[in-house]
């Protein structure tokens, strides 16, 4: 299996070079045959005796992350849809995409998509299933975007990429979660120990990260959104990651998880609710499009909320009928993506209102259309597998299993109602989509091209998925026992003997679909006198507006906070930076009783040295009150003197030596400099911002003062001074202990002070030697 | 005494915080060298003042000042003085170029 996934990424780095020769050979048919290889690998596994397969891999041992891949009746299913219609898809893009375009591009992402995909629904490993996940959203990405020199394109690859990621990075939270509850990484060992998962406090959190991750991706309400933007991708890709395989993610990860959730009321409530109102939200909203591929977009996101609301129901049966329409909708929905395709290819329009009256131009696409559009809305006719889905979807509607919460009592009573009125505008958008283009008037002036029957090569992969239509339509129970059972028998656990029948006799759900029917027609028939009521009722409620007021809003108010701060002025950031300091130091050395004051250990004060001290602070504050530079300057020099002066009485002859040489170059150095920028004078300051900027200065120096009365009073071990002074001379041969310690003890400080002072000075030459160009 | 000093070395601080706190390029190069001062004043104040004879090793003398600190603030004032000039040059040349110290018509671009 490791081998299946890998393939198509491996034949993306022989891409290039095949795309070579893509004037002489369509690059599409040397990538056709790895999905259908693929396909075939696993159409094996088909059986009566299945059984589930585990293939392990180790990846990072030490975290407990290996390439487990995990072959049931679950991933068989997805695998098989992502192969053979992938194959397909494959198969219609050579026909689609012109040589002139970049192919190597397209192929190169769709194996990539085709590899993430494969992996998504094999892994059994949480962290390798988000992985391959993330990849999914990124070639998912790169595929809408393919036409990036088209605004909505890339309008459409940002908004997929931003909302499917933001559910891909919840649904990594859940997968932590979910690891840290019962200590294992892999699917089923967590399955095992579901009694760890439902006692455990972070259960509401697990399950609504988990189905963040799954609506985002399955275009679930209210993160449909993306999914109409994404139809700026090339058809083919929209037949396949828009309609069969990457918004079924989502479905396979509720499917993947319901075993161990399946008990829990909340997750009915959740998923079916939303299930149900995507159903009936989008189907709504499918009929206000008037281009071809927006239809199917909001077609795919009710069919998708219906299988979600499936899976939410939880009943065998109910289990049973969503892993039956994955198949159908799979089929149908990509037969009608593909026909849109060829019509905007063939006439140049996707726009509804000036197409019509094709079926003369184009009868093999309409005889398509007709059988998938019919499927699609659930007509009550034994040889389409649209209707056995819709009809069991009506049935399971019915039969909600027993519920002890009042909200989800009241969605029981409610949710058939919702059901059926949901599967009108189904019918009535299938209707529109199918007569719209294919009957009525012809408007070929306001076409760009002249409209003509599709090559054979565009029409084949179109027509399998119908002849598949028709096929499971007519035997809808020639997989049960072998294929489809075994997947529904991986989702709720038990094992599944359902059989499909083309009569169900008069029961509810056979009158639901004459309702559906009969409602529907009168609807499509009647629709101009209601369309205006129609267009006012959703009105300006648009969660496209959220989205877009979302970001712009982040836009607008981050770059509000920013510039509200970042200013410009360093001196604000110096202020900001100071009196941070202060808080959070005065803060945390009051918490935690850090302020001590002890008398016991002082030196004697004498006169002198408080003299120099006040000569000291006299110097540093006169600079603050010197309106003239050079006398500021100068009396800088009164404070550094005064240092220095203190220093002998402390005791250090040498840092009383530097600290004079010192003092008295930089003085010099100041006068200098500014003797020759006479101009600058001192600026005078408002009042306000010199009395912030004293208490600033002034709190800061208040601590400083605590601290260092506080560090002396608590004095917790004896120096290490002792030893310089015991083996100055011995060890260092000197008796200038000071200066033992710099160029003996600690050497090493003194090299990089002398590199310090060596960098300075080249800094000071170049600045002072390299001008800009001007000369200036 | 080591009160006092730390009292000293608070003012310092704070006049050194103060003169950053100002428009004009000068007065912060001013404010760094206060700054260093009360740092340095702040380190020997911490390593305990006038314990004994200066760290000279002499013959019958057993009890000096503390070296290490005084080792440190050397390298320090140093290390200072190496950042005190070159601020200075750097202020000075920033003066010339764009013809003015004053630090609020110093703000780089508006895309920042």
């Amino acid at each position: 299996m490791l081998f299946a996934v890998l393939l198509p990424l491996i034949l993306t780095l022989l891409i290039p070079f095949l795309s070579k020769f893509k004037d002489k050979i369509h690059t599409g048919i040397f990538v056709f045959f790895i999905p259908l290889g693929i396909f075939i690998f696993f159409v094996r596994f088909i059986g009566e005796g299945f059984s589930p397969k585990l293939e392990s891999y180790p990846w990072i041992p030490s975290m407990g992350i290996s390439l487990d891949f995990y072959l049931d009746g679950l991933s068989l299913l997805f695998v098989l849809l992502i192969s053979g219609i992938g194959a397909l898809v494959t198969l219609y893009s050579i026909f689609y995409l012109h040589k002139s375009e970049k192919l190597a591009h397209f192929y190169v992402y769709l194996l990539l998509f085709m590899t993430a995909m494969l992996g998504v629904v094999l892994s059994d490993n949480v962290y390798v299933l988000y992985t391959f996940w993330e990849l999914t959203s990124i070639s998912s990405f790169l595929l809408i975007g393919y036409w990036n020199h088209r605004e909505g394109s890339r309008y459409g690859a940002m908004k997929s990429m931003l909302i499917t990621v933001f559910g891909g990075l919840s649904m990594l939270g859940a997968f932590m979660l979910l690891h840290v509850t019962t200590g294992v990484t892999s699917v089923q060992q967590m399955i095992g120990s579901v009694d760890m998962i439902l006692s455990s406090d972070y259960l509401p959190l697990i399950l609504t990260l988990l189905l963040l991750g799954a609506f985002t991706k399955s275009a679930q309400f209210p993160f449909h959104i993306w999914l109409p933007d994404a139809m700026e991708a090339p058809t083919p890709v929209s037949a396949y990651l828009h309609s069969a395989t990457m918004v079924k993610a989502g479905i396979f990860l509720v499917a993947r998880f319901s075993p161990i959730f399946h008990g829990y009321e909340w997750f009915f409530i959740i998923v079916s609710g939303i299930g149900i109102i995507t159903l009936c939200w989008a189907s709504y909203m499918a009929v206000r499009q008037t281009d071809l591929k927006g239809i199917l977009a909001f077609s795919t996101v009710s069919q998708l909320g219906m299988i979600m609301a499936m899976l939410g129901f939880g009943t065998e049966a109910a289990v049973f009928a969503a892993v039956f329409h994955i198949l159908n909708h799979a089929t149908f929905k990509g037969s009608l993506f593909m026909i849109a395709g060829i019509i905007d290819h063939e006439s140049g329009s996707r726009d509804i209102r000036k197409l019509g009256g094709l079926m003369t131009l184009m009868p093999i696409s309409a005889t398509l259309a007709l059988f998938a559009s019919l499927s699609m809305a659930g007509v009550p006719l034994p040889f389409l597998n649209g209707f056995y889905s819709k009809e069991l979807f009506f049935e399971n509607s019915l039969h909600i299993g027993d519920t002890t919460l009042l909200i989800a009592s009241i969605m029981k009573q409610a949710i058939p109602y919702l059901a059926v009125f949901g599967s009108i505008f189904t019918f009535v958008y299938s209707m529109y989509f199918l007569f719209g283009t294919f009957t009525g008037k012809q408007k070929l002036e306001q076409l760009p091209k002249k409209p003509h029957e599709a090559p054979i090569g565009m029409l084949i992969a179109p027509a399998i998925l119908v002849f598949g239509v028709i096929f499971i339509g007519l035997f809808p129970n020639l997989f049960n026992e072998t294929f489809l059972a075994h997947a529904a028998e991986a989702i709720s656990g038990v094992e599944t003997h359902e059989h499909i029948v083309y009569w169900h006799g008069l029961k509810t759900a056979f009158y639901m679909s004459l309702i559906v029917v009969a409602f529907g027609t009168i609807l499509y028939l009647f629709r101009e006198k209601w369309w205006n009521i129609y267009k006012s009722i959703p009105g300006n409620l648009s969660f496209n507006r959220v989205y877009n007021g979302t970001l712009k809003g982040l836009d607008v108010y981050t770059a509000k906070l920013t510039k509200g701060y970042m200013n410009g002025s360093l001196r604000r950031y110096t202020a900001l930076i100071i009196s941070t300091i202060f808080v959070v130091t005065g803060l945390v050395m009051a918490g935690t009783n850090g302020f001590t004051f002890k008398t016991d250990d002082l030196a004697p004060i004498t006169l002198p040295e408080i003299l120099v001290g006040i000569m000291v602070i006299a110097g540093a504050v006169g600079t603050i009150l010197a309106k003239n530079n050079v006398a500021a300057i100068i009396i800088l020099g009164v404070s550094g003197y005064g240092q220095a002066l203190l220093f002998v009485f402390y005791r250090a002859p040498d840092l009383a030596l530097t600290q004079l040489v010192i003092e008295t170059i930089t003085v010099a150095l100041l006068l200098l400099c500014f003797h020759h920028l006479p101009q600058l004078s001192r600026r005078t300051e408002r009042a306000g911002f010199r009395l912030t900027n004293a208490v600033i200065a002034v709190g800061f120096g208040t601590l400083m003062t605590l601290i260092g009365i506080s560090a002396h009073s608590s004095k917790w071990f004896a120096a290490i001074s002792d030893y310089f002074l015991e083996t100055s001379h011995d060890l260092g041969g000197g008796d200038n202990v000071v200066n033992v310690i710099l160029v003996d003890m600690r050497g090493l400080d003194t090299l990089f002070e002398i590199t310090v002072l060596g960098i300075a000075a080249f800094s000071i030459y170049s600045l002072i030697k390299l001008r800009s160009k001007e000369g200036k | 005494m080591e009160i006092i000093m730390s009292v000293v070395a608070g003012i310092l601080f704070a006049a050194g915080i103060y003169n950053l706190l100002q428009k004009q390029l000068l007065r912060i190069v001013i404010g760094t060298v206060i700054l260093s001062n009360g740092a340095h004043l702040f380190i020997l104040t911490m390593g305990k003042l006038k314990r004994g004879a200066p760290p000279v090793l002499e013959y019958g003398i057993s009890d000096y000042a503390d070296p290490l600190p005084q080792a440190l603030i050397l390298t320090s004032i140093v290390i200072s003085f190496g950042l005190t000039s070159l601020l200075l040059v750097l202020s000075y040349r920033a003066a010339q170029e764009n013809n003015t110290d004053n630090m609020e018509k110093l703000r780089g671009n508006h895309d920042e």
